[in-house]
């Protein structure tokens, strides 16, 4: 029930990205034509409008193509190829409001999804919380100065667009090379896609963004060791397969034979990937909404020391590092937003409706600044908004990986997390289990791969206990979103169980 | 329809593949949901398209597209040998696949009422109503709930003769009452947590749920939990409900079993499996009184992991899994069949949808009941001292599905046979087989249920699918129980 990420994407820009539709194009060559432009897409939402008969009419189209690698045992096994856009329409009368999605944009198909959104919204008891679509300029601006807008770079990238299935299976035979000069097995995926994500509204507002995204993530296997690696980037030329599969070559050949030692409070040494799966388990509570719902962990907490003072977090997505669309589900620009300083949690996200709420709620003095930031899920939902561009501050003083193991007297390094799920909602304990090269540091030194763990882990217990980090990276998991994180070095973790292997 | 998917599969042909098919999937959903009072979200979903698969030059190639016109179709069937041919640059041996016959079939699943008959309005009013009866409890602080609908209709061909059109329904239901106080969230779900009941039914799944029914004693429960004392940590004898027991069957022996994960080839992501091919019929996966099945088939119930063919045409079949304790069968598909020396797919291989390549999924992965009458109050008066766990509240499991450790929402202690109190934070952990092989009681068939589990992932890229799973109330004995809270 791996599908918690799964979730996330979806919800974030509330768009169904397993459906899809293009205008009928015929594709002998397909890495010769381009995805539906911005053009296309306001002739649809043209189309779109004209049929609604709604106060406010709202569209949203994303989409692209998309194209996964996979191999196993030193063979590609499962090489896939798909094309996706999908409109869905959401539609507002008198305060109520729905939203329909198709992925057929012939006449008939758009007029089917307007009157589907229609006769859904016409039935909703009126929401007074709904606010009026935002124009162009409430969606560009914000008058407060925490607050910053930012221009985020191109995103788009023509060498990672035209990557060909031949392109792909000529890296993986290096990556199979390495694993056969090693007497390894392999397994793992080299994927490319090319998407665009696109908001129009009846008032006049209208967004594109478009962007490239290459991935390559390697498990190497030994008898009872294995060891992994994961990138992305949207520019392919920035991936290196053959580092990669090297580096996880050397995971899994020094873990081999790995020891039991027992389960107990230890020094670790996350791995950045290691880091964002574990701490992505807490932006969801970064949120106005989950404040007013009282599901947040951080009600009745911003403004508290509750982390470490060596922790600062950023929303940012404009950061070099971060990938992503620069607008939100209404259209609104993301800002950059100081989350929490120096250990203080100083502020969450807000959607333009979360805010007016908050600003008329009980708990407005206690909670920060409360302003729109561009955060906002597409409308309606439940969850209000989320960060989804999480940067950790660089350090005063960082340290490599090699200086956190060289200072660590007794420890264990953890690659890589898995399956990590929420124990307790408010005191933030997860569990999951450490994966693919967990190594005993002893007296400076890794020693050897040992059994991997079982943790039961409070985050904010975590955080308060982190003696050293790295410069940040942008790392890649498999149980949260990507993030710029640095490794990081932390006392008293806490290991319960030991598994068999 | 068929006369399109032709078009796929007489290209691919044409391009060398040794093997084609295709798929034409319409889906259509609606989800609605509410939250303290108001509607949270309504939508309405449609979505159309062909996917073909192929082997050529001995290896596999897919591509889907949502273009149905006769040269989007034929432009996709050629991508997809373009693909099977660069996955032939790196290959160790051929792709083999178990013979299967050709078949020409109609399915459907069996519903009495179409669910998006039913007015949205009248879906609306019984989501506030529920959510008005969490609410008139004092203490609850968030009252969500769900209702959801799903029509998938298929028409598959390959290039063997088949020739199938199939339509699944699916429907699902639930609600969450939350409760804050203190320095604590408490929570309780009803039928199930995370989206509650699904099965492959009509609306009248919903009718029979009783959700108002439950509401205000699920209300109740949310807030009293802040007033129960922790659940103790130590071992304990356990008796687990349906619901959490078919969770803990998805996590420790659905996912164990996919012979995909045993074969390596999930080994980047989902992991693989403690079960090697060596320990097929040697290995004592549970007690004796274990017997667990892979069932397709409508007679084994409505559950989201029935159908009448799998996604590459092989008949849905009941797979013995377990058979009284011994480890006895695997998930296959064609492809992998013969690694288990079985001429035949077991029929697993299903596609969350048009545009991705089908895998080796659970179907209904159920644990039979008890032979002997027993009910959960029978159990429980039989049971000295334990911890009865209701409802599942966090789930975590190792990457060889080895380790587990599962949380509950409500936890009850039992004492000489009654219900002494009720507890906190219920938590237990352990390792797969010593686990099955604790088990000394299965509640019998009036107690048991065929859960939904509508959101395993698995596959890269992820795949969301619907997996069913019958249990009854069982007990197990000397069971770890709260590290969770341990020290964190």
């Amino acid at each position: 029930m791996e599908q918690r990420r799964r979730a996330f994407e979806a919800l974030r820009l509330g768009a169904r990205t397993k459906e899809a539709n293009l205008p009928q194009r015929h594709r002998e060559h397909r890495e010769e034509q381009d995805l539906l432009s911005k053009d296309q897409a306001s002739d649809i939402f043209d189309r779109i409008r004209k049929f609604s008969t709604a106060d406010e009419t709202e569209v949203l189209i994303s989409g692209g193509r998309f194209a996964l690698t996979r191999f196993a045992n030193n063979s590609i096994h499962q090489n896939v190829e798909d094309e996706n856009h999908v409109v869905s329409v959401r539609t507002v009368f008198g305060g109520r409001t729905a939203r329909a999605f198709t992925n057929k944009f012939d006449d008939d198909s758009l007029r089917r999804v307007v009157a589907s959104s229609e006769s859904l919204a016409k039935v909703q008891h009126p929401d007074s919380d709904l606010l009026p679509m935002p124009d162009s300029r409430e969606a560009d601006g914000s008058t407060e100065k925490r607050v910053q807008a930012t221009q985020s770079p191109s995103r788009h990238f023509a060498e990672t667009a035209l990557i060909t299935p031949q392109l792909r299976a000529d890296s993986v035979k290096k990556i199979v090379d390495v694993a056969e000069k090693h007497k390894l097995t392999t397994a793992g995926i080299f994927s490319s896609a090319e998407s665009v994500e696109g908001i129009f509204n009846s008032r006049g507002l209208n967004k594109w963004h478009t962007q490239t995204l290459a991935e390559v993530s390697i498990t190497m296997l030994a008898d009872d060791s294995s060891g992994w690696q994961k990138a992305n980037s949207p520019d392919v030329t920035n991936l290196d397969p053959h580092f990669l599969a090297e580096v996880a070559a050397k995971k899994a050949i020094d873990s081999a034979h790995p020891a039991q030692i027992p389960a107990g409070k230890y020094t670790v040494i996350l791995e950045p990937a290691a880091v964002l799966d574990i701490v992505g388990f807490m932006f969801w509570d970064y949120s106005g909404m989950a404040i007013l719902d009282q599901r947040s962990f951080l009600t009745g907490r911003i403004g508290s020391q509750l982390f470490g003072e060596n922790i600062t977090i950023w929303d940012d997505v404009a950061h070099p590092l971060q990938t992503g669309c620069p607008f939100d589900g209404e259209g609104m620009q993301r800002q950059t937003v100081p989350l929490v300083e120096n250990g203080v949690v100083r502020r969450v996200v807000y959607a333009r409706a979360t805010a007016e709420r908050m600003k008329r709620s009980e708990q407005k003095d206690k909670v920060g600044p409360i302003v729109p930031t561009g955060h906002g899920f597409a409308l309606p939902n439940e969850m209000g908004e989320m960060p989804v561009n999480i940067v950790f501050a660089t350090p005063q003083d960082s340290q490599t990986l090699s200086q956190m193991i060289g200072s660590t007297e007794r420890g264990v390094l953890v690659t890589r997390l898995w399956y990590i799920r929420e124990v307790d909602p408010y005191e933030k304990i997860v569990t999951g289990m450490t994966r693919d090269g967990t190594f005993l540091v002893q007296d400076g030194q890794l020693r050897q791969g040992v059994r991997n763990f079982r943790f039961n882990q409070s985050l904010i217990h975590m955080l308060s206990n982190v003696e050293a980090m790295s410069v940040p990276v942008r790392a890649s998991g498999e149980e949260s979103f990507d993030m710029v994180v640095p490794a990081m070095k932390i006392r008293d973790f806490n290991f319960t169980e030991v598994t068999k292997f | 329809m068929k006369e399109i998917a032709n078009w796929a599969l007489n290209v691919a042909t044409m391009r060398g593949a040794s093997y084609a098919d295709a798929r034409i999937v319409s889906q259509r959903s609606r989800a609605l949901t509410t939250k303290n009072g108001k509607v949270g979200s309504a939508s309405d979903s449609e979505s159309t398209g062909i996917s073909v698969r192929v082997i050529a030059d001995g290896a596999w190639g897919f591509a889907a597209s949502e273009d149905l016109s006769r040269p989007g179709v034929e432009a996709t069937a050629a991508r997809a040998v373009e693909i099977a041919r660069a996955s032939a640059q790196v290959k160790q041996e051929d792709v083999r696949l178990a013979p299967e016959n050709a078949v020409t079939a109609e399915w459907i699943t069996p519903h009495t009422i179409d669910p998006f008959s039913i007015s949205v309005e009248q879906n609306i009013a019984l989501l506030l109503n529920i959510d008005s009866e969490l609410r008139s409890v004092a203490g609850i602080t968030l009252a969500e709930t769900n209702l959801n609908f799903n029509r998938e209709e298929q028409w598959f061909v390959s290039s063997e003769g088949s020739d199938i059109h199939q339509t699944r329904y699916s429907a699902g239901a639930g609600y969450t009452a939350y409760a804050f106080a203190g320095n604590e969230i408490q929570k309780r779900s009803y039928p199930n947590s995370y989206g509650g009941q699904w099965q492959n039914k009509g609306y009248e799944l919903i009718e029979e749920l009783k959700l108002v029914q439950n509401a205000r004693r699920i209300a109740e429960e949310a807030v009293a939990l802040h007033h129960a004392e922790q659940c103790p940590e130590g071992t304990f004898d356990i008796i687990l409900d349906s619901s959490q027991l078919g969770l803990q069957i998805h996590e420790s022996i659905g996912h164990p079993i996919e012979l995909d994960r045993v074969l390596g080839m999930e080994a980047n992501f989902a992991g693989t499996s403690f079960l090697t091919l060596d320990k097929l019929r040697r290995l004592r996966y549970g007690s004796e009184m274990v017997n667990v099945v892979a069932d397709a088939r409508q007679e084994h119930g409505p559950g989201l992991g029935t159908f009448g063919f799998d996604d590459e045409g092989v008949p849905a079949q009941c797979t013995p899994i377990i058979t009284n304790g011994l480890f006895t069968g695997y998930l296959s598909s064609r492809e992998t069949a013969h690694t288990i020396g079985e001429n035949r797919s077991g029929g697993t291989l299903r596609a969350e949808g048009w545009n991705r390549l089908p895998m080796i999924r659970m179907t209904n992965i159920s644990l039979l009941p008890g032979t002997t009458p027993l009910t959960l109050e029978q159990l429980i008066a039989s049971t000295d001292h334990g911890i009865l766990m209701q409802t599942n509240r966090s789930w975590s499991i190792d990457d060889k599905r080895y380790n587990f450790q599962f949380g509950c929402e409500i936890g009850w202690e039992i004492r000489h046979g009654k219900r002494l109190r009720m507890v906190k934070n219920p938590s237990y952990s352990g390792i797969t087989t010593e686990f099955w092989n604790s088990l000394d009681a299965i509640c019998s068939r009036e107690e048991w249920t065929l859960w939904g589990t509508p959101n395993c992932g698995k596959g890269q890229p992820q795949q969301v699918m619907g997996t069913g799973h019958g249990a009854a109330p069982s007990r197990f004995r000397s069971i770890k129980v709260g590290s969770a809270y341990k020290g964190s």
